[in-house]
C-alpha cells in the first residue's frame, strides 16, 4: 500500500513541476495547487498506513493509528489554501495592472 | 514565570487581530502597535536576563510534557535574537509612521507588520520542527502581503517571484519534515537529536539534512539568493528594512539550530556549508560591486552578511560562534539602518542610481554622515559594532585552520566597503546639484529612528561587553547542544 502511495506522490509531483515550469500564470499556481497535495500524501504515507485501530489509546490499547501526521497535514492544507488564494489575488491584480493575461517571462527591462 | 515565553509571540497576534477592527484610527493603530513592539522587547530583555541567571526556559502547551506536545525553549540565542528584533522593528516603525502614506495604512499596514514580526518570534523561540514550519508561514504570509501592498507594477511582478520561491521552500521544508518523522519518528527538535544521535547520522539522515539545508538556504540567500535583490528593492523603505533586518536572519537562525544541534555528527555537511559561504560571499560582492540602483547595492550587502555568519556555522567552533551571535545581532540593526538610509537618499533625491546624484552631504549632512557611520560599522572598522562579531570568526578560523574562509571573508569585507564607498562618494561628495530651495526637506520625525538605529550601532561596539555574558551564555548552548536537550527532556526539571 505504501509503495503505492508513494508512486502515486510521484506521478503528483511529476504533473506538479511541469505545470511550475510552464510560463502561464494560472497553470503554475495550478502547480503548486497539485504539488502541495503531494506533499500532503507523503507525510500521510511516512506515519504508516493503516497500521489497526481508531487514533485512541485506553489501557488496553493493542493498536492504533498515528494521528500525528493527519494534524500536520490538516495544518499543512489550510497553509496552502491560504496561500494559493492569495497568489490567484495577485495574479488578478497583474491582470487589472497589465491589462493582459499574467505571463511569467524574464526580465525584459534589463 | 516561564509563561513570559509565549508573550513575545502572542502579544503582537493577538494586537494585530485587535487593530483590524480599528481600521479608520489611524492613529490609535500606530500607538497601539509601537506599545506592542516595545512591551514585547521589555519582556525579551527580561527573558534575556533570566535565561542567564536560572538556565533554559521551556514552556509546554497544554501541559504536554514533551516529548508529545508542542513547545518552546527559549536559549540565550534565541531570546537574544528576539530581542534585536523587537527592538529593530519598533524603530522601523517609527520610520513607518512618517514615510507610509495613509492610504496604505488603512490597508491593515500594522497587523501585517506585527504578524510579520509574530512569526519571526515565533519561529526563535519554537522547539518543535512543524511549529517552526507554521511560524514560517506566518512571517511568510505577512511579508507577501507587505511586498505587494500598494500594488505598485514593480512590487506586483517581484511579489509573484517572491511567493513562488517561497512556497517551493515551504514544499521542501514539508518534504523534509515527512522524511525526517518517518525515519526518526518525532518532531520535538531535542528529542530528533537524541535520535539521531542513537542512530548514528547514516546517509539517509545526512540526505535529509541536506533537504533542509536547501530549504534553509532558501530562506536565508546562502547561494539561492536570486530572488532576493529584486523583492528586497521593491517595497516601501520601512518594509524593505523590515525585510532586510528579519527575514534572512530567520533561515540563518534555522540553520544554525539544525546544525549545531541535531545534525552534528557529519562533517561533509560543514563542508558544504562552508562551500555554499565562500560562494555567496563572493557573489554577493560581484553584485554589490556590478549594480548601480542604490537599493540593489544594499540588498546585496545582505547576501554577504548571509555568506559570512554562516562561515561561523562552517567553522563551528566556540568561538566562531561567539562571533556569529555578535555578528547577527549587529547586522539585525546595521542592515535597518542601512536599508532606511539607502531608502532615504532615494525618497529625497528620486533618483536611485547612485551617479545621477552628487553632493548630497551639503543638502542633507545628517544623513550623509549616519551613511558614513554605518558603511563604517558594516565593514567591520573598529569600535562599532561588526569588528567584534568579524575578529571572534576570523579567530575561530585560525583556529581550525581555514584560511580560505578566512581570506574569502575578510575579503568580502572589503567588496562591501568598496561598495557603500562609491557610493558615498558619488552621491554624497562632489557638487552639489541640488539647491537649497529645491531640496526636499528632510523632516526631523525621520531624523530620529535613524539616529536612534545609529545609536544602537554604536552602542553595540563600544558597550560590547555589557553584552557579553549574554553572548556566552548563548554560545554555550550552541556549544554544548546536551544543555539544550536535558532541558527540554528532563521532566524533572520543572
Amino acid at each position: 500500500m505504501e509503495t503505492l502511495i508513494t508512486l502515486l506522490v510521484g506521478v503528483l509531483v511529476m504533473v506538479g513541476v511541469y505545470l511550475l515550469l510552464s510560463k502561464e500564470m494560472l497553470r503554475v499556481i495550478l502547480g503548486t495547487a497539485i504539488l502541495s497535495h503531494a506533499i500532503h500524501l507523503l507525510l500521510l504515507t511516512m506515519g504508516g498506513l493503516k497500521k489497526g485501530d481508531v487514533p485512541l489509546l485506553h489501557e488496553t490499547a493493542a493498536e492504533y493509528t498515528d494521528a500525528l501526521p493527519q494534524a500536520l497535514i490538516l495544518t499543512a492544507i489550510v497553509i496552502s489554501f491560504a496561500v494559493t488564494a492569495f497568489l490567484l489575488v495577485l495574479a488578478y491584480r497583474v491582470y487589472q495592472e497589465s491589462g493582459r493575461g499574467p505571463e511569467l517571462r524574464g526580465h525584459q527591462d534589463e | 514565570m516561564n509563561n513570559l515565553l509565549v508573550l513575545p509571540m502572542i502579544l503582537p497576534v493577538l494586537m494585530g487581530v485587535i487593530l483590524v477592527l480599528f481600521r479608520p484610527y489611524i492613529r490609535v493603530q500606530r500607538v497601539l502597535s509601537l506599545l506592542t513592539m516595545v512591551l514585547s522587547a521589555g519582556v525579551a530583555a527580561y527573558c534575556l536576563e533570566y535565561i542567564r541567571r536560572t538556565g533554559i526556559m521551556r514552556l509546554d502547551f497544554g501541559d504536554w510534557l514533551p516529548p508529545h506536545g508542542i513547545l518552546f525553549v527559549g536559549d540565550s540565542f534565541a531570546m537574544l535574537l528576539v530581542l534585536a528584533a523587537c527592538v529593530v522593528s519598533s524603530i522601523i516603525l517609527l520610520y513607518a509612521f512618517v514615510t507610509t502614506g495613509i492610504e496604505t495604512e488603512k490597508m491593515f499596514f500594522y497587523p501585517f507588520f506585527l504578524f510579520l514580526v509574530a512569526g519571526v518570534n515565533g519561529s526563535f523561540l519554537t522547539g518543535d520542527l512543524f511549529n517552526l514550519f507554521v511560524c514560517f508561514e506566518v512571517m511568510l504570509l505577512a511579508s507577501y502581503v507587505l511586498l505587494t501592498l500598494g500594488g505598485r507594477k514593480m512590487q506586483l511582478k517581484e511579489g509573484i517571484t517572491y511567493v513562488l520561491i517561497n512556497v517551493l521552500a515551504s514544499w521542501f521544508f514539508l518534504l523534509g519534515i515527512a522524511y525526517l518523522y518517518g525515519t526518526v519518528g518525532t518532531l520535538n527538535m531535542a528529542h530528533i537529536a537524541v535520535r539521531v544521535a542513537e542512530a548514528g547520522q547514516g546517509p539517509l539522515l545526512t540526505l535529509i539534512s541536506i533537504v533542509f539545508l536547501i530549504v534553509f538556504s532558501l530562506k536565508a540567500g546562502l547561494l539561492l539568493y536570486f530572488w532576493l535583490p529584486g523583492s528586497y528593492a521593491a517595497p516601501p523603505t520601512a518594509v524593505a528594512a523590515l525585510f532586510g533586518a528579519l527575514l534572512t536572519k530567520v533561515g540563518i537562525y534555522a540553520l544554525y539550530r539544525m546544525f549545531t544541534l541535531i545534525f552534528i555528527h557529519d562533517p561533509l555537511v560543514f563542508k558544504m556549508i562552508g562551500v555554499l559561504a565562500v560562494v555567496t560571499m563572493i557573489g554577493g560582492c560581484l553584485g554589490a560591486i556590478a549594480y548601480g540602483d542604490i537599493r540593489q547595492i544594499v540588498s546585496y550587502n545582505v547576501i554577504i552578511s548571509v555568506g559570512f555568519v554562516l562561515t561561523g556555522l562552517a567553522i563551528s567552533t566556540t568561538t566562531a560562534f561567539q562571533g556569529a551571535s555578535y555578528y547577527l545581532v549587529h547586522d539585525m540593526a546595521s542592515k535597518a539602518l542601512l536599508f532606511l538610509l539607502a531608502g532615504t537618499v532615494v525618497h529625497l533625491t528620486g533618483r536611485s542610481k547612485f551617479d545621477e546624484i552628487s553632493g548630497l552631504i551639503r543638502n542633507y549632512p545628517l544623513v550623509g554622515w549616519l551613511f558614513f557611520l554605518t558603511m563604517l560599522a558594516v565593514a567591520g572598522i573598529p569600535p562599532l559594532s561588526g569588528f567584534i562579531g568579524k575578529v571572534y570568526i576570523g579567530l575561530g578560523a585560525i583556529e581550525t585552520g581555514s584560511y580560505l574562509l578566512l581570506a574569502v571573508a575578510f575579503i568580502s569585507g572589503i567588496g562591501v566597503l568598496y561598495s557603500l564607498l562609491r557610493i558615498f562618494l558619488n552621491s554624497f561628495w562632489g557638487e552639489t546639484t541640488i539647491s537649497e530651495d529645491d531640496q526636499v526637506s528632510f523632516k526631523k520625525a525621520l531624523g530620529l529612528p535613524l539616529v536612534l538605529l545609529a545609536m544602537l550601532v554604536v552602542g553595540m561596539g563600544i558597550g560590547a561587553e555589557l553584552l557579553s555574558p549574554y553572548i556566552q551564555d548563548a554560545t554555550n548552548t550552541l556549544a554544548n547542544p546536551e544543555q539544550y536537550i536535558r532541558a527540554v527532556l528532563d521532566n524533572d526539571l520543572k
